[in-house]
C-alpha cells in the first residue's frame, strides 16, 4: 500500500493549491514540462498547455468545466517518438483511458509520460461552456466545482453536463502515476495526492507533503456518484437500443448527418492516419451514382452514411472509451456518443475487454486464440 | 414470399474455399445461382466494412469462407476473420439484421461435394429469413 498526502488548501482557492502543486512538480529535476488546461490569455477558454516555466502556472485550470478536446491525441502527439525529457500531464479519467489505448496501437508511448489523473467533475458541451463561463472563466469554475463537490449538482439554469459526463461511471482515474482526489475531501481544507505507481511515489516522497489517510468519506461519495452514473447509463443504453433497433430506425436517428466525419476526427481512439472514407475509395465515378439511384429511382445524397458509421463501430467500438467528444464535434446534434457506447459496451464484453483499463492486455482485434468462438462458425 | 430468391454474397479464400467451389463446378455438381463468389486471397483480408457494405447493399445473406483452422496458407488470417464475425454478429443484429445472415464456415480445397451442399442448405435458411430490409427501404 503506497502512502496518501494531503495538500492543504486552507487560506488558498482550490485552483491556487493546485497550481502550487504543479509548480513543485515542474520544479523537479527530471520533469521537463507540465501538459496542463489553462485558461488562455486572449480568451475565455481553457485549452491544454504544454508549460516549461514554473512562472507560467497561474491561470492553470485543471476544474473548469470545458473539454474542447479529448487531449490524449495531443498527449500521443508528444509522445510518438523520445521526447529527450519526462513530461507530466494532467488528465481527465477518460482521456488516460484514451491515452492507454493509443498506447496499445503504439501511437504513443508512456515510458517518458508521467500521469496525473485528476478526479472528474465533469465538463459542459462546448455550447454550453460559453454560455456558462460568459466572460468570468475564474469565477465560473470556482461555481462549478463548489457546486458540485457540495453535492449540489452541476446544473446551473439551463445548463447541465454534457450527456457522455452524466452517463460517465469511470470519474475516477485508473490508470494513473499520481491521483488527485477531490471526491469527498473537504475542500476547505485539503485533497488527497496519491501516488499509484512507483513513478508517482518517487516524485511525491520529495514534495514533502503531509502524509495522510483516505478518509472512509471519500469512498462512500465515490460509490453513490457511480452508482447513480451507472443507473443513468443504463438507461441511456436500453433508450439507444430501443431508438435505433432496427434499418429503419437506425436512418432516422442518424438522417441529419451530412458525413462531415468531424465526429471520427474528433474521436480519440479512431486510429487510422487517413480514414478510409476520405481516400479515392468513396470518390465514386459520378455515372455511378445515376446507377445507384437508378436501382430505387432515389439515393440520398451524400452516399454511405449508415455504412460510415457503422463501419467506424466495426473498426474502433472496441476502443471506445465513451468520452462524448464525437457528439461534441458534431455540427446537427446526433447523438454520436450515445450510440458508440451503447454498442461498445456490447463488442468490449463480447470479447472481455474493457477500453482503457489494462495497459497490457491487447486490443481484442490485434490478437487471437486458436481455440475460441467456436459458436459463430457453421451454418447450424 | 415463395418467389423469393435471395442474393447471397460469398467472400471466399482462393486456397481453400474457392477451389472447392472450383472443384464442385469441375465436378458437375450443381448449387443455387443465389451464390455470389467473391474470390479474396484469404479471409483474414475481408475488412468487417466488406459485409456491412453487403448488407446494406440488400445482400439477404453474407458468407464468408475459408480454410480448416491449422490450414490458412498465411497461417493465422482465418482466426482473424473469426474475431471479425464475432465482431459483426454483436454488431449488426442490434439494428435488425439477423445474425443468421452471417455466416462463417471453414470448407477445404477438396470439400467440393460439401461446397454445394453448405450452399443449398444456406439458400434454403436464407429464404426462410425472407429479404433483408436494406433492399426494399431508403438506406442513407
Ligand atoms: S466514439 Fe465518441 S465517446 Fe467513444 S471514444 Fe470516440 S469520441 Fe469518445
Ligand atoms: S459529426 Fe455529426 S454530421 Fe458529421 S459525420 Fe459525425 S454524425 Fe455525421
Ligand atoms: S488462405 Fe484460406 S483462410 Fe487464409
Amino acid at each position: 500500500m503506497l502512502n496518501s498526502y494531503k495538500l492543504e488548501t486552507k487560506d488558498k482557492e482550490l485552483l491556487e493549491s493546485l497550481q502550487i502543486f504543479f509548480r513543485s512538480i515542474l520544479e523537479l529535476d527530471e520533469i521537463s514540462a507540465i501538459l496542463v488546461p489553462k485558461l488562455l490569455p486572449m480568451k475565455n477558454m481553457v485549452m491544454p498547455v504544454l508549460i516549461t516555466d514554473p512562472a507560467q502556472l497561474d491561470n492553470v485550470d485543471p476544474l473548469s468545466p470545458a473539454f474542447p478536446m479529448n487531449t490524449s491525441k495531443i498527449v500521443s502527439r508528444l509522445s510518438r517518438k523520445p521526447i529527450g525529457g519526462k513530461i507530466a500531464v494532467v488528465l481527465r479519467p477518460c482521456e488516460i483511458r484514451a491515452f492507454v489505448e493509443l498506447v496499445k496501437l503504439k501511437q504513443g508511448c508512456i515510458d517518458e509520460i508521467v500521469i496525473i489523473g485528476i478526479d472528474c467533475l465533469g465538463a459542459y458541451k462546448n455550447r454550453d461552456y460559453f454560455l456558462f463561463a460568459s466572460e468570468d472563466e475564474k469565477g465560473s469554475t470556482q461555481r462549478f466545482y463548489s457546486s458540485v463537490l457540495s453535492g449540489k449538482g452541476a446544473s446551473f439554469d439551463n445548463i447541465d453536463l454534457a450527456p457522455a459526463c452524466s452517463v460517465c461511471e469511470q470519474p475516477i482515474p485508473g490508470y494513473t502515476d499520481i491521483l488527485i482526489g477531490l471526491y469527498g475531501m473537504d475542500i476547505n481544507d485539503h485533497i488527497l495526492i496519491q501516488p499509484k505507481t512507483p513513478t508517482g511515489e518517487s516524485i511525491l516522497s520529495r514534495l514533502k507533503l503531509p502524509e495522510t489517510e483516505e478518509p472512509l468519506k471519500r469512498k462512500e461519495a465515490i460509490d453513490t456518484l457511480i452508482n447513480e452514473r451507472t443507473a443513468c447509463r443504463d438507461r441511456m443504453f436500453a433508450e439507444t437500443t430501443e431508438a435505433t433497433d432496427n434499418l429503419e430506425k437506425l436512418t432516422t436517428y442518424l438522417a441529419s448527418c451530412v458525413n462531415c466525419y468531424n465526429c471520427r476526427v474528433a474521436c480519440p481512439v479512431c486510429y487510422c492516419k487517413e480514414c478510409v472514407f476520405v481516400t479515392d475509395v468513396f470518390n465514386h465515378e459520378p455515372s455511378q451514382y445515376l446507377r445507384w439511384a437508378e436501382r430505387k429511382g432515389q439515393i440520398k445524397m451524400p452516399t454511405d452514411t449508415v455504412f460510415y458509421h457503422i463501419t467506424r463501430l466495426a473498426h474502433m467500438s472496441t476502443a471506445c472509451i465513451g468520452c462524448g467528444q464525437c457528439s461534441n464535434a458534431c455540427p446537427n446534434d446526433i447523438p454520436v456518443m450515445e450510440l458508440f457506447r451503447t454498442v461498445a459496451h456490447k463488442t468490449q464484453k463480447a470479447f472481455e475487454y474493457e477500453a482503457g483499463r489494462n495497459i497490457e492486455q491487447k486490443p481484442p482485434l490485434s490478437e487471437f486464440r486458436e481455440e475460441e468462438f467456436d459458436e459463430v462458425v457453421g451454418i447450424s | 414470399m415463395k418467389d423469393f430468391e435471395p442474393s447471397i454474397i460469398a467472400f471466399v479464400c482462393n486456397w481453400c474455399t474457392y477451389t472447392a467451389a472450383d472443384l464442385a463446378g469441375t465436378s458437375r455438381l450443381s448449387y443455387p445461382r443465389n451464390i455470389r463468389l467473391i474470390r479474396v486471397m484469404c479471409t483474414g483480408m475481408i475488412d468487417p466494412q466488406y459485409v456491412i457494405k453487403a448488407f446494406l447493399e440488400g445482400a439477404d445473406g453474407v458468407l464468408v469462407s475459408g480454410c480448416h483452422p491449422g490450414d490458412c496458407h498465411y497461417i493465422n488470417g482465418n482466426y482473424k476473420a473469426r474475431r471479425r464475425i464475432k465482431l459483426l454478429k454483436e454488431i449488426l443484429p442490434r439494428f435488425g439484421f439477423e445474425p443468421e445472415r452471417l455466416r462463417l464456415t471453414w470448407i477445404g480445397a477438396s470439400d467440393g461435394i460439401q461446397f454445394a451442399e453448405i450452399m443449398r442448405e444456406l439458400v434454403t435458411q436464407v429464404k426462410t429469413l425472407g429479404p433483408n430490409s436494406a433492399k426494399l427501404k431508403m438506406v442513407i
